[in-house]
């Protein structure tokens, strides 16, 4: 183990060269990264928002427009109730909370009334009635949202926008953006660094409502549509195309809501497109609107209002699975699996103010922190070169320093957010590195205690520590992984720390010492370990 | 050469006897788990800003005028508000922060009037830095929104159980339990230390929880890779012994490890600024119990339980020679 292979040489080398071009944009000002070649790594350490501040958004949920969608929906679901019930209408009256239903029968009455009270339902899971149904005279009822349930619409919409923007974000990568609810319908977000304020306000802005709707069969309907009578129970859209006329169903087949997972996918010609699948109750609607008596007709995939494709249904599709084409673009295609996988807006949010912010944490703070970090660093340099003499404390400085450099390198390639205690977390990730040299030289010293030759305490060393070493850092490992798979925002953002930390200082930890030791060994031909115990015998007996 | 490098001065071979304390040690870690766990309830942590949310409001000078930003954290943090935030922000119709205008953000203390507070603020504010206006007040809610809550703690539960298998696959059973046992002990007296220092609970102090996590885990997989060993190598050495016999092979090894993690976290306390003061204090002494519960949780959970050795014979129990009992 502590001879040199050439390989070792060689990935070592390598790993500095890469660390060193990966990190040193670092050292450039901003203006000098922008002169550099194109085909030079150009970005730096993206700095959290507690240390460089960074973009601010004040963004309005639209509670308004989502109540008049609301309202919609349960104009259509009463219209489909009252189909289905078989009762004649004189018509529909829309209102700002709900509608009246005139029936044009009033026998129905009784009928009418307890198909209504079927759809509203019983309280949610809060224990609020929704939506409730009353008479009005013989003829009439109203069927409508409670106060409560308008009140609650809200705040509930608040609260789910906000996780959705952070999903959102967060798919973008580790940035560990602040969002926060302000007053009753803001919400702010802020963002770290050089992060594009334009690609954030295009992943928020997005309502990604996606719904399935059929397209009426009927030519004479839709020309009579373009003649300016649209059935009450559909609505002109246009074609993916941006030419073709489409009258579409107002009612929503399957919609956004019953995905379990989009993915990005290529169609038969090899063309970007998004592969979905639909959890159990979209599933058993997407096989109903797909089912034989459908056959030849076309449904329309709306997305936020437009068509992005109206396929022909050729047969049934019972496996819930789908793909939609519809022209993307890989970057269009990746960005819409996001939206789609983050959930829908419930409501629209209106950008109100975009400003600049700067750090969270004043100058001073900032100064405090780099200062006790580098003090922090210097600690560990110097007790290790107290402890272990200059040749063997020295050699896991070097593998700090190589440590060091390859964290800088990966934080900056993968543009994660580094904050303060992310910085103070890493000192501490150094202490633990330096933990596989004290393994390592621990392991020597037990060995040369018993006996053995320089070349085969310092062999035995490296091979006996390497199992506890790759033990320890694979649980810690473990954790990470599941930390940055399940976890949320800052625990996110902390686990991706700590995969970095302890790949790189495994990694140079051992390999440093396997390197510079056996190059040591090679040359100095030593006759004692530097490390071992002076041969005078001291037990201690307690 | 005498005396250096230092780790000559560490005795070459220490005979601590770990386990005959580990009865009081375990009566003592229970006492302070009960102790902690009922804290974090009563009298309850201290929540942040970060969880708790607060109030907001812009500050602003005439375009041109500078608001010194420190002068503003220094006289609201005089007020006993908790954590204050102060942060430059762009003026409404400029798009670089000019220095003018300052966002705010501090907790409303539980039964105090927000109004009243705001007051006290703005009082505070004008006396430190002058005439400014005053806009834009408002309730803001906290950081941590109800699903980042809950699929974080999901991911710390889920971590856990992982590491146990992990360990459980790579060790034995009762090796998981040590560990996760011991990993709770660590956890929770560190919340413990929270409560009893009142340090303010925010986003930070749960990066220090995790940190603790992982270093716990880290000290504690390093003694029970040597018990392991230590257990093929002495069969027919009684586990209480082999245990002592490898808490004091890694004694060197843990100090040396523990005392660089606690010097820099000391030093990070010390001259870091109140910005990390609560995270270092939190993660030193959750380092110092995690190296603590390495050798007085974990190991005493495998005494406890017992360790199949060899031929699948409780060693305690019935103590029989397997084989030469082998130094190399």
């Amino acid at each position: 183990m502590v001879q040199l292979s050439r390989w070792k040489i060689v990935v070592l080398a390598l790993s500095l060269v890469f660390g060193l071009l990966l990190a040193y944009p670092n050292a450039l000002s901003p203006e000098m990264r922008a002169k550099l070649p194109g085909w030079l790594p150009k970005s730096a350490l993206n700095l959290g928002l507690d240390l460089q501040g960074g973009s601010y958004l004040l963004l309005e949920v639209d509670v308004p427009a989502m109540r008049t969608k609301r309202v919609d929906n349960l104009v259509e679901d009463v219209r489909v109730t009252m189909r289905e019930a078989q009762i004649n209408l004189n018509s529909l009256q829309r209102e700002p909370a709900g509608v009246v239903v005139s029936l044009a029968n009033p026998a129905q009455q009784s009928a009418a009334f307890e198909a209504l009270r079927l759809l509203a339902g019983g309280p949610n899971q809060q224990g609020v009635q929704e939506r409730q149904a009353t008479r009005l005279g013989n003829d009439r009822m109203r069927f409508a949202f409670t106060d409560a349930a308008l009140d609650s619409m809200g705040v509930t919409a608040v609260d789910q926008s906000i996780e959705v923007v952070r999903r959102r974000i967060d798919s973008l990568g580790t940035r560990e953006p602040s969002i926060t609810r302000q007053g009753s319908d803001r919400i702010v977000v802020q963002a770290p660094g050089e992060s594009d304020p334009a690609q954030l306000e295009r992943v928020i802005g997005q309502t990604a409502q996606l719904t399935f709707q059929m397209v009426e069969s009927d030519p004479q309907l839709t020309q009579l549509a373009l003649q300016g009578s649209v059935p009450p129970d559909s609505q002109l859209f246009l074609d993916a195309d941006g030419v073709t006329p489409l009258l579409i169903k107002r009612r929503v087949m399957v919609s956004g809501e019953q995905l379990t997972r989009a993915g990005v996918g290529s169609d038969q010609s090899g063309r970007p497109a998004i592969d979905f699948r639909f959890d159990g109750v979209g599933a058993r609607r997407f096989a109903e609107a797909t089912s034989a008596e459908n056959i030849g007709k076309r449904f329309a995939i709306i997305l936020d209002g437009k068509v992005i494709s109206a396929p022909n249904i050729i047969g049934t599709i019972p496996s819930g699975q789908g793909q939609i084409t519809g022209g993307f673009s890989i970057a269009e295609a990746s960005e819409l699996v996001n939206l789609l996988n983050g959930g829908a807006l419930p409501a629209p949010l209106k950008v109100e103010e975009r400003r600049v912010v700067t750090a969270e944490l004043g100058a001073d703070a900032v100064k405090a922190g780099a200062v006790s970090t580098a003090i922090g660093f210097g600690i560990i340099v110097v007790f290790m070169i107290l402890a272990y003499g200059f040749l063997f404390g020295g050699v896991s400085v070097l593998g700090l320093l190589l440590n060091g450099l390859l964290i800088i390198a990966a934080m900056s390639l993968t543009q994660a957010s580094l904050t303060l205690p992310g910085i103070a977390g890493l000192v501490l990730t150094f202490a633990v590195a330096v933990d596989a040299n004290v393994l390592i030289y621990e392991r020597m010293r037990d060995e040369a205690r018993a006996g053995r030759s320089v070349i085969a305490s310092m062999d035995a060393g490296f091979n006996k520590a390497m199992g506890t070493i790759i033990d320890a850092n694979l649980t810690t490992l473990v954790a990470a992984g599941i930390m940055f798979a399940f976890g949320a925002g800052p625990v996110r953002g902390f686990a991706w720390t700590l995969t970095i930390g302890v790949f790189t200082s495994m990694f140079s930890a051992v390999l440093v010492s396997q390197v510079l030791l056996g190059w040591w060994l090679k040359t100095a031909r030593p006759k004692v370990l530097p490390i071992a115990d002076t041969p005078v015998k001291q037990s201690v007996k307690v | 050469m005498r005396g250096w490098p230092l780790i000559k001065i560490l005795p070459q071979k220490t005979n601590f006897h770990f386990v005959k304390y580990a009865r009081a040690a375990g009566v003592l870690s229970v006492v302070l788990c009960v102790a902690s766990i009922v804290s974090c309830f009563y009298p309850g942590l201290n929540m942040g800003i970060d969880f708790r949310g607060g109030a907001s409001m812009e500050v602003a000078k005439p375009a041109g005028q500078v608001i010194e930003l420190e002068e503003v954290r220094a006289a609201v943090g005089g007020l006993g508000l908790g954590d204050v935030q102060v942060q430059g922000i762009a003026r409404r119709d400029n798009s670089a922060a000019d220095g003018s205008t300052a966002i705010l953000r501090f907790q409303v203390p539980e039964g105090r009037d927000q109004t009243q507070v705001v007051q006290q603020v703005e009082a505070a504010i004008d006396g430190a830095v002058g005439q400014v206006t005053y806009s834009g007040v408002s309730v803001v809610g906290s950081k941590v929104s109800g699903e980042l809550f809950t699929s974080g703690l999901m991911a710390l539960g889920l971590a856990v159980a992982l590491m146990f298998a992990y360990i459980w696959f790579r060790f034995e059973p009762q090796f998981g339990f040590g560990a996760v046992i011991g990993l709770l002990h660590d956890v929770i007296l560190t919340f413990g230390l929270i409560v009893l220092f009142k340090l303010e609970f925010s986003l930070n102090m749960v990066a220090a929880i995790l940190t603790v996590i992982g270093y716990s885990m880290n000290d504690t997989v390093v003694v029970f890779d040597r018990l392991r060993e230590n257990l093929r190598k002495y069969k027919t050495m009684p586990l209480r012994e082999v245990i002592d016999l490898s808490l004091n092979e890694t004694l060197s090894r843990t100090i040396i490890t523990g005392v660089t993690a606690v010097m820099v976290l000391a030093a990070l306390a010390v001259f870091g600024g109140e910005a990390l003061f609560g995270f270092s204090i939190a993660l030193m002494f959750g380092i110092i119990i995690g190296t603590y519960s390495s050798i007085y949780v974990g190991a005493p959970i495998i005494l406890m339980w017992g360790v199949k050795r060899g031929a699948a014979i409780d060693e305690d129990a019935k103590p029989i020679k397997l084989g030469m009992a082998s130094r190399p």
